[in-house]
């Protein structure tokens, strides 16, 4: 009785972890832009790889004995992937990566200090590389 | 809090350094106690310019409400983006919403960036220079104030009460 229920817990854990890792990856390629594209695999695959390591964590604790890596590792991850969204964010801000029209407020990071040089603009002869 | 020494400069760091060894290793025999301890001692120290001031964890137990209170919100947050991703219509209303910080150290500043990334439809992109404001990128927020309003009564209050009060 207690097996079957767990075992239902487990699957649970697996296919919401499979579902959640789906969503994420789908915003990754259908939302507008960078900054938008960064959400879907920084929280919900997050949490689907979380959900996966849970149920991995009970199915083997039943069968082996207590087992605690995959716990670890689900606080490795959650420790380790805003650190990584944020460095990405950090990046698109210095490259000055366009957001989405729709977006509300622009931060002074995008504003640009000196104009950029068109191609038309660069100086003749001379490569933009020193 | 353990007082630190000259061969435990971060007795925090140490212990917990022990701690995961023991579980990495899943044994609590002689010999990974220590090959741990000696890990313990000698990982705090090398890399212990690279650290800066410990903060001191003023109220534990609040720090363990804290982390309850955030697991739950990751787990909304996720269903929230979820329905936002598969929403055919694709309603959103993406904002950067620059959020004024009152914390004061770095390491709880990082705590609340964290928090925030892995929470309700924010990510946070920059911390400037001046360590003052916090710049958050938001998937879909109707009323900006009432994102900073709620980031601040829900986490960096907390957070204060923990590290620096």
């Amino acid at each position: 009785m207690l097996d079957s229920i767990l075992e239902g817990v487990i699957a649970f854990m697996l296919v919401a972890g499979g579902a959640f890792a789906f969503i994420g990856s789908l915003g990754l390629t259908h939302l507008k832009d960078f900054y938008m594209r960064l959400h879907g695999p920084s929280k919900t695959t997050t949490l689907g790889v979380g959900c996966t390591l849970i149920g991995s964590l009970i199915y083997f604790s039943l069968r082996e004995g207590p087992v605690v890596q995959e716990f670890l590792i689900t606080i490795f991850a959650f420790i380790t992937t805003p650190v990584s969204a944020h460095m990405l964010a950090k990046s698109a801000l210095h490259h000055k990566l366009e957001p989405d029209p729709r977006t509300r407020g622009r931060p002074m990071e995008l504003e640009n200090e000196r104009p950029k040089h068109t191609i038309e603009e660069a100086p003749q002869g001379k490569s933009p590389l020193p | 809090m353990i007082p630190p020494t000259r061969w435990l400069p971060m007795p925090v760091l140490s212990l917990l350094l022990l701690i995961v060894w023991l579980l990495l290793q899943q044994s609590i025999a002689l010999g990974q106690w220590i090959l741990g301890g000696a890990l313990a001692i000698v990982i705090p120290v090398v890399c212990r310019p690279f650290w800066e001031r410990q903060p001191t964890i003023k109220r534990p137990w609040k720090l363990i409400v804290y982390i309850l209170r955030a697991l739950k919100d990751i787990v909304v947050a996720n269903l929230q983006v979820s329905k936002l991703i598969l929403d055919p219509r694709g309603r959103m209303r993406p904002a950067f919403v620059e959020y004024p910080l009152t914390l004061k150290e770095n390491f709880p500043i990082t705590i609340l960036a964290s928090t925030i990334t892995l929470t309700p439809g924010t990510v946070s992109a920059h911390l400037r220079l001046d360590g003052r404001t916090l710049l958050i990128h938001a998937l879909d927020v109707a009323d900006i104030d009432n994102l900073v309003d709620e980031i601040h009564q829900r986490y960096e209050r907390p957070l204060m009460e923990i590290f620096e009060s």
